[in-house]
């Protein structure tokens, strides 16, 4: 890998630190990025599914997971870890990213991690080839590519320091402050930095100089480099080995800070926690002097410093860099207070799902609601026999006639005298685990008892444990000898159209056994309609996961909630016609049990 | 701060605490008490009988080695191994009560270079523990480089730092060594001079030594000597270093463990400790070292890169002996934890005039900040101005300010506006400016 990160690369951001995402995406629109380079946010402790961040003047939502196995399968092309977590548990998420795999660097921003896990972290790291940028820094950038976090500090900054396109300079530093200032520098005294990565403050990081230059060594981009080293630690000389044996050949300017160290004893700490030196070797003066003599550009003071990148960069007598074309990010912007993500009445026409409502609505387009409700609510297309299945399930519940709760409730109200939409929501309201809900239910446990792998009298058990009677399972009146002709209706069809229907299969076969206990106890409409609509989401390539989510979020009471509005429409429309007075409950068929309450 | 060292009470009391997990096979008495004066002593030899049966040993506690031959080692009265507690209580009375001169290089028996002079405060008192030279022994850990090595040697005391190149054998294990690798690679490079009968007892207790320093988070472990007779073992002097960034992990493992100054060290200004407590209380960082609290130059420099440059240039431009302190806030402070700072090293700016008559520098400077909002931690250092101008004004001080990133125009401005209000002298200055060139400018005054 010459290059650290290119105009594709996309990270996945362990803890969901907005300011610093933001910077990010006001990197990318700046630099005319095509994709966000965030594509998954880890949050554990979030309950949402995504944050909302702006693009420019637009916003864009990038989904948040509760675990980096899940946000790396969801986005598998994100092979960046910016892991944000505390000092207690960065080491936990770094060895688990390590873990999943796919990985090509992980940064940790975290100061003070435990120097065994660091260590253990870093050389893990290193023997699966993945670069790690820290612990304790504030990342690395490739200009006009890719940017973690805060690096570069605010956008405005980052124009001025001409880090939103690529330069010549290769730059490593161990501090993420001086590192925003060598970029300052570099843009005032050269063109700018090809790529940049501070290294980190703690004693035990993962890449070192030595890791970052060598692969700037061969980037063709990088044209000279600049090193920032520090007293302590003896990584410079690793530096002035490999410009002695020839790995290094482009200049390099070098200079460590922290000077001032050799007139204190050792208990004065400077700077980071890496900045102590052991021996002398380890001071910053030495290490001034070896690098010097290598041949390395070293200034007199660290004041020199800008006036020797200059000397250096103009002797390079480099090619101007042509500025690239940017987009202004606006510092005003207002936050969306809604999200639209099914439809849309912006353009000429109103569309569903990105098709236009002429496009489904007429016979013509050999459309049906079926294909309406797909794309309004699943925003998805589904095929013919999917649709048609909707449909079928939508007219198998439009009625179940006057008597059932629902539609009484709806008539009753009617009759006092309330409008067509309050006496349907009183029947809709009725809506719920008794009434309609079985579907959900149904489909909730089968799928439970299929999942988990239970025979039936498995499944018998465990609804006995949970003490509910099976959802779905049972009528009135009907039994296998007479039987439902609607479940037999919906059972054909879904033998005849769908690719396959597992979890029917597996219904029938605990229909077999709770049958031969009772003759009612068959599998009922309703039940059958959430087993067939599981089985109709499996053949649709959806995973169980989002399956379990359809049921979890009420999805499949929809179907019945939009049916039944039919039939109850068809009642509330029938008592208006019917003129019917307000209806008063005879007292009869009302059993008084009122006792005198008692003093407490 | 990542390493920090213990007593050699605490590092032998962590052992004990563990020492059925990681030494099974030996026997170790942890006949050991720590006091502060000669009554101490005596008030635990109530409930610890050995302290009166038997004959004791006594030294100082304190972070320095070469105890035997500062004197400082009491072994003997008439005879060795004849001394008593009333003996060990009078003698530690008698060495912390006034200042003692403490040599950390001999040449030979020879002190060399000059000593540090301090009051003596912490004892250990141990049972006299007679045994052969041959059963001395030394072990130690450390981390080099990348890895973790581990020190043997059949001589244990002075011999073996005397003679280190020929009397010691090292090993080297990577982080991720396993336990298997690493018990028989000790097993396979036991000190020649070990005599054959001990050798896997020997081994066995160095890789029950090197697994605790691993385990317990160590990040040196020295027992210089241990003595070694069948499966007993005795711990005659120890030296250890934690790492103290696992102290979170290691809450019950480690115990009440306390990071002392080193003997001769100037203890910590109430104002360090202070800063010391808000840094741990937050994410930002607060850092404060007082080099020379009566010098001209104070810096209040943001980010732990640019308080070193900062430093480099003093020393460059003026030389140390002007350069009052040294220190850094970073990570995005808050107003409140900014001002605490700020207000902490005006106070102690302000207390002294110049001894020369001379205007003090402050200089606040910083980088061109990633994510610390300038405007904000200004507001802090302005409230900080609006408590101290009057003393500021006193003294002399002449403020310097350098700051880029997040908020910095309204920053600087805010700070140019409050301190022109006060009446205090300012020159302020952006990213325009390199970031240490105002000390170049403070001093060409």
């Amino acid at each position: 890998m010459e290059q650290l990160y290119t105009k594709d690369t996309q990270a996945i951001f362990w803890n969901n630190n907005k300011t610093a995402i933001q910077r990010m995406l006001d990197y990318d629109y700046t630099i005319q990025r095509k994709t966000p380079s965030v594509a998954a946010i880890v949050a554990p402790t979030s309950g949402n599914k995504f944050e909302k961040f702006f693009y420019g003047p637009d916003e864009v939502m990038i989904p948040l997971f509760k675990t980096t196995a899940d946000a790396k399968a969801a986005q598998p092309q994100a092979d960046v870890l910016l892991n944000f977590a505390s000092f207690r548990t960065a080491y936990d998420v770094t060895m688990e990213a390590l873990e999943i795999g796919g990985f090509s660097s992980i940064m940790i921003t975290a100061e003070g991690i435990p120097e065994r896990l660091a260590r253990a972290m870093n050389q893990t790291a290193r023997e699966q080839g993945v670069i790690v940028i820290g612990p304790a820094t504030v990342g690395a950038i490739t200009p006009g590519a890719f940017k973690v976090a805060n690096i570069g500090g605010t956008i405005t900054n980052i124009v001025q320091s001409k880090l939103h396109r690529a330069g010549s300079c290769g730059l490593v530093t161990r501090s993420g402050g001086l590192f925003n200032e060598l970029s300052n520098i570099i843009s005032i005294n050269a063109d700018g930095i090809a790529e940049g990565v501070a290294i980190g403050g703690d004693r035990f990081v993962g890449s070192v100089f030595i890791d970052n230059l060598l692969r700037m060594e061969k980037n063709p981009a990088v044209k000279y480099m600049i090193l920032l080293g520090e007293v302590g630690g003896t990584e410079e000389y690793k530096v002035i080995e490999a410009i002695k044996d020839g790995r290094i050949t482009k200049p390099v300017i070098a200079w460590c800070i922290g000077t001032i160290a050799k007139y204190y004893d050792s208990g004065v700490q400077f700077g980071h926690a890496g900045a102590s030196a052991n021996a002398e070797s380890e001071t910053a003066e030495f290490k001034n002097k070896a690098m010097a003599e290598a041949g390395i550009h070293v200034p007199a003071t660290f004041n020199d410093l800008p006036a020797k990148i200059k000397e250096v960069f103009e002797s390079l007598n480099l090619d101007p860099i042509p500025e690239p074309e940017m987009n202004i990010c606006p510092t005003v912007r207002r936050s969306k207070e809604f999200i639209c993500t099914i439809s849309d009445d912006r353009g000429d026409e109103a569309t569903y799902a990105g098709f236009p409502i002429s496009s489904v609505a007429t016979p013509d387009t050999g459309k049906g609601i079926g294909d309406v409700v797909s794309l309004l609510w699943f925003k998805k297309q589904y095929p013919k026999w999917a649709t048609d299945f909707i449909e079928t399930v939508i007219k198998t519940v439009a009625d179940h006639g006057p008597a059932v709760s629902g539609a009484h409730n709806a008539k009753v109200t009617a009759r006092a005298g309330k409008s067509v939409v309050e006496s349907l929501v009183t029947g809709l309201l009725t809506i719920g685990p008794r009434f309609g809900g079985a579907i959900d239910g149904a489909a909730k446990y089968f799928k439970h008892a299929d999942d988990n792998g239970m025979d039936p009298k498995a499944f018998l058990n465990y609804m006995k444990g949970e003490g509910v009677p099976i959802p779905g399972i049972g009528h009135r009146i009907k039994s296998l000898k007479n039987p439902d002709l609607r479940v037999t209706g919906l059972m054909n069809y879904a033998k005849e159209h769908f690719p396959s229907t597992p979890l029917l299969d597996y219904a029938r076969t605990v229909e077999a056994l709770t049958t031969s206990k009772k003759e009612n106890l068959i599998l009922n409409v309703d039940g059958t309609i959430g087993i067939l609509m599981v089985d109709m989401w499996r053949a649709l390539g959806y995973s169980e996961e989002e399956i379990n989510e359809f049921i979890e979020s009420g999805t499949l009471n929809a179907f019945f909630i939009v049916g039944r509005s039919i039939g109850f429409i068809g009642h509330v429309l029938d008592e208006k016609r019917l003129a019917m007075p307000m209806y008063r409950h005879p007292m009869d068929d009302i059993l008084y049990d009122v006792p005198m309450a008692e003093k407490i | 701060m990542a390493q920090k060292a213990i007593r050699e009470y605490d590092a032998k009391s962590i052992l004990a605490k563990h020492w059925d997990k990681y030494f099974p096979d030996f026997t170790y008495a942890y006949e050991t008490v720590m006091v502060q004066n000669g009554s101490e002593l005596k008030e635990e030899a109530k409930s610890k009988s050995w302290l009166n049966e038997k004959t004791l040993v006594a030294k100082p506690d304190m972070l320095f080695g070469k105890r035997g031959k500062n004197g400082l080692v009491l072994f003997k009265d008439a005879k060795p191994g004849d001394v008593t507690l009333e003996k060990a209580a009078s003698w530690i009375d008698e060495k912390a009560s006034a200042d003692q001169s403490v040599y950390f290089s001999f040449d030979g028996d020879t002190p060399t270079g000059e000593p540090s002079i301090d009051r003596l405060t912490h004892f250990v008192v141990e049972p006299f523990t007679p045994h052969e030279q041959a059963e001395e022994y030394y072990v130690s850990a450390t981390v080099v480089g990348d890895d973790d090595v581990i020190y043997m040697s059949a001589e244990g005391g002075m011999e073996v730092e005397e003679g280190w190149d020929e009397k010691v054998t090292e090993v080297a294990f990577p982080i991720t060594a396993t336990e298997e690798e690493i018990a028989e690679k000790i097993r396979a490079n036991v000190p020649a001079d070990v005599a054959d009968k001990d050798k896997a007892q020997f081994a066995e207790f160095c890789i029950g030594f090197f697994k605790a320093y691993r385990e317990l988070n160590f990040a040196y472990l020295e027992i210089n000597p241990f003595v070694m007779q069948g499966n007993k073992i005795e711990l005659l002097d120890m030296v250890a270093k934690l790492d103290d960034t696992a102290g979170f992990m290691m809450v019950d493992e480690w115990g009440n463990v306390e990071y002392p100054t080193a003997f001769g060290m100037e203890a910590k200004s109430p104002e360090v400790e202070a800063i010391e407590e808000a840094d741990a209380k937050t994410g930002a960082s607060l850092k404060l070292t007082l080099l020379k609290p009566e010098a001209r130059i104070w810096t209040m420099v943001a980010g732990g890169g640019a308080s070193v440059v900062y430093a480099d240039t003093i020393a460059d431009f003026a030389g140390i002996e002007d350069l009052a302190n040294y220190g850094e806030y970073s990570g995005g402070p808050t107003t409140g934890e900014t001002r605490f700072y700020a207000e902490t090293l005006l106070d102690l700016m302000t207390r002294e005039k110049d001894a020369q008559g001379r205007d003090k520098i402050l200089i606040i400077g910083g980088a061109i900040a990633n994510f610390t909002d300038v405007a904000k931690t200004f507001t802090g250092i302005i409230q900080a101005f609006e408590e101290y101008a009057d003393k500021m004004k006193e003294v002399g001080i002449k403020i310097y300010v350098r700051r880029g990133g997040p908020n910095y125009e309204k920053g600087l401005k805010d700070i140019k506006e409050a301190a022109d209000r006060l009446g205090l002298y300012i020159e302020v200055y952006g990213p325009e400016t390199h970031v240490t060139d105002i000390v170049r400018m403070a001093l060409e005054k």
